[in-house]
């Protein structure tokens, strides 16, 4: 320490002193290293917008509604995409959410400590499995079920109720929509489990023992005061569960068909934005298609920003505010 | 008629509740029905010459898939040398010197990143690194999957280093340490094991990621000699073999989801086990 001035005593250190403990520059070094994220991020959708610019200049507003995708002709729309993107994530939750909502309230509320975490533990492992796995079981699994069981029983009961069974008409090949969204259900549903056990543990003890005292079965309990305080961290679970399967490409892309085409029965092939962008990318000839399929990933991008955007915010809100419903 | 009632609540709770035990093992069952599954089908169609020889030409059976084991190490090993810095030190930041307002940016953009679907950063890694070389290539893949490593080590690296106890911070820095000597040489330490771990959580998952692998390492049915060539991965394959409609193609596609799956499952096993010893009961 030649000379140096004595290490801060009383008042701040000279940027120098600081600089010599190597501080300012270990500071330094993080921040530029947190900065990348930043940098990486705008770039990504610095790149999306500007690699779009040829179709969004050619078809506009009009690229999210229209109809066509024909590459010989090069006149693309994204309406069968985002058509297909939504159903099979709205079916996907339909399935999902009630069966993992479930599941979360047993884990929470009536297993013993204990068997919840392992439980917990194996629908993490659950949620690590690779999604071309759960192609692959899409394929030679769910794909025959859906033909020969799933499929005729729907047509034979939901198929005859006057509205619904409009979704249950048409010839059942075993792949399209329906079987899309089974495997989308599939693996989204850790996910949901996991997010919503932990909110609904962070409801406090006293909630659920005044309910049961005023004679409330356990049931009860926690149907009408457990699950209500949480319900606002549920939803963000849900939002992420959502965002997930919108983004979901190779399970989706191996059993739904391909086929851009809008179609009413959830029987028949469709095509998802993240699927379309797999398959034909590589072979997009002609620099209107790729900028078609790119501004089709930046659509998907910007669905995906916002709900998981909204999650967070929900899931944030309730472990601050406690979820008290409102 | 309170008689009723009260049955009728009474059985509404017995039902609702074993409902809700069915859901929950319904879902573990399907963990093992996977497990069972590729252990069958995959287990049969293992064997030796699947980890040392390359795909045969389209319609001769046999071969494996050696070029996509190794191609898939290749891959990842770029995708840790570029992802696992970048994470760490920005995990670094967000837990020791992180301001309010830059540190809420940094985290929100991280999440964020999180949530791009795959095949976006794919997109992304095509118009970084394939575009301006013009072919596909090894390291475009790792720069895929670096990306995708990125935000997982980072709310790792934050997490864990926000749990090592401040008292150890203070007795570094009441013996004189300045604020880095007390981060490297005390705080990460105490906290290299959840860290580490974390790492290869994050590259246990990239290892399955098939989407942004297509249009950048775009796969290869030979070797990939060096880095700028484009070259297979155990995910790409698996995908590529199992939409094709060769019977011989989908069963090895069954073998190599059995070891891709394997894999993947050991080390989410080990790395949360020893996260789970060590006091965190989840956090990746």
């Amino acid at each position: 320490m030649d000379g140096a001035a004595p290490r801060h005593v009383g008042g701040p250190r000279s940027f120098v002193a600081r600089l010599r403990d190597g501080d300012e520059v270990a500071h330094l070094i993080t921040l530029v290293f947190a900065a990348v994220i930043l940098l990486i991020t705008s770039m990504l959708v610095y790149e999306l917008w500007v690699s779009s610019h040829l179709s969004r200049a050619q078809f506009g507003w009009n690229f999210l509604w229209t109809q066509t995708w024909d590459p010989i002709f090069d006149h693309y729309g994204a309406a069968p995409f985002i058509y297909g993107t939504l159903v099979t994530s709205i079916v996907s939750l339909i399935i999902a959410v009630p069966l993992g909502l479930a599941a979360a309230v047993y884990l929470a509320e009536l297993a013993p400590r204990n068997m919840s975490d392992s439980i917990a533990f194996l629908i993490d492992l659950l949620a690590a499995v690779p999604s071309v796995i759960y192609g692959l079981l899409g394929i030679f699994v769910v794909v025959p079920v859906v033909r020969t069981t799933i499929g005729p029983m729907l047509i034979n009961t939901v198929g005859n109720v006057p509205v619904i069974g409009r979704l249950f008409k048409g010839p059942n090949y075993g792949v399209g929509f329906l079987t899309a969204s089974i495997v989308l259900a599939i693996m989204i549903v850790p996910f949901i489990i996991s997010v919503s056990r932990e909110v609904l543990l962070t409801v406090p003890r006293e909630q659920r023992e005044a309910a049961l005292a005023m004679g409330a079965t356990r049931w009860e309990a926690t149907w009408k005061v457990v699950v209500p305080w949480a319900r606002t961290g549920i939803m963000g679970s849900i939002f992420l569960a959502l965002a997930r399967a919108l983004g979901e490409t190779m399970a989706v892309t191996m059993v739904i068909g391909n086929d851009p085409k809008i179609r009413e029965s959830l029987f028949a092939s469709g095509y998802t934005i993240a699927a379309v962008i797999a398959n034909e990318f590589t072979e997009a000839t002609g620099d209107l298609y790729l900028s078609a399929l790119i501004e089709l990933g930046l659509v998907l991008f910007l669905m995906t920003f916002i709900l998981n955007g909204l999650a967070r915010i929900l899931i944030v809100a309730t472990e601050r505010g406690g979820g008290r419903p409102s | 008629m309170s008689r009723i009632r009260l049955i009728w609540r009474k059985s509404l709770n017995v039902v609702m509740l074993t409902l809700t035990g069915v859901c929950a093992f319904a879902v573990v069952s399907v963990l093992f029905l996977i497990l069972g599954y590729f252990v069958i089908h995959g287990g049969s169609s293992l064997n030796w010459d699947f980890f040392t020889k390359l795909p045969k030409p389209v319609g001769e059976t046999g071969g494996g898939m050696a070029n996509a084991i190794l191609g898939s190490l290749k891959l990842l090993l770029l995708a840790g040398l570029m992802g696992l810095p970048v994470g760490l030190m920005a995990g670094v930041y967000l837990a020791e010197f992180g301001g309010k307002t830059f540190s809420f940016v940094i985290r929100y953009t991280t999440d964020l990143l999180n949530g791009v679907p795959s095949i976006v950063i794919g997109l992304f890694a095509y118009s970084i690194a394939v575009l301006p070389v013009k072919h596909f290539s090894t390291v475009a893949g790792g720069v895929a999957l670096g990306i995708m490593v990125i935000p997982i080590t980072v709310r790792a690296t934050e997490e864990f280093l926000r749990a090592v106890p401040g008292a150890l911070r203070e007795g570094a820095m009441a013996l004189g340490a300045s604020k880095w000597r007390t981060i490297a040489t005390v705080v990460l330490p105490a906290a290299s094991g959840g860290i580490i771990t974390g790492m290869l959580l994050s590259l246990a998952r990239v290892a399955g990621e098939t989407a942004p692998l297509l249009f950048t390492a775009f796969g290869n049915r030979f070797w990939s000699p060096g880095w700028s060539q484009p070259t297979a991965a155990l995910p790409e394959m698996i995908y590529r073999y199992a939409i094709s409609p060769y019977e011989d193609w989908n069963r090895q596609a069954w073998a190599a989801g059995l070891v891709l799956l394997g894999l993947v499952l050991l080390a989410n096993l080990v790395c949360r086990f020893v996260l789970h010893r060590r006091g965190f009961s989840r956090s990746v």
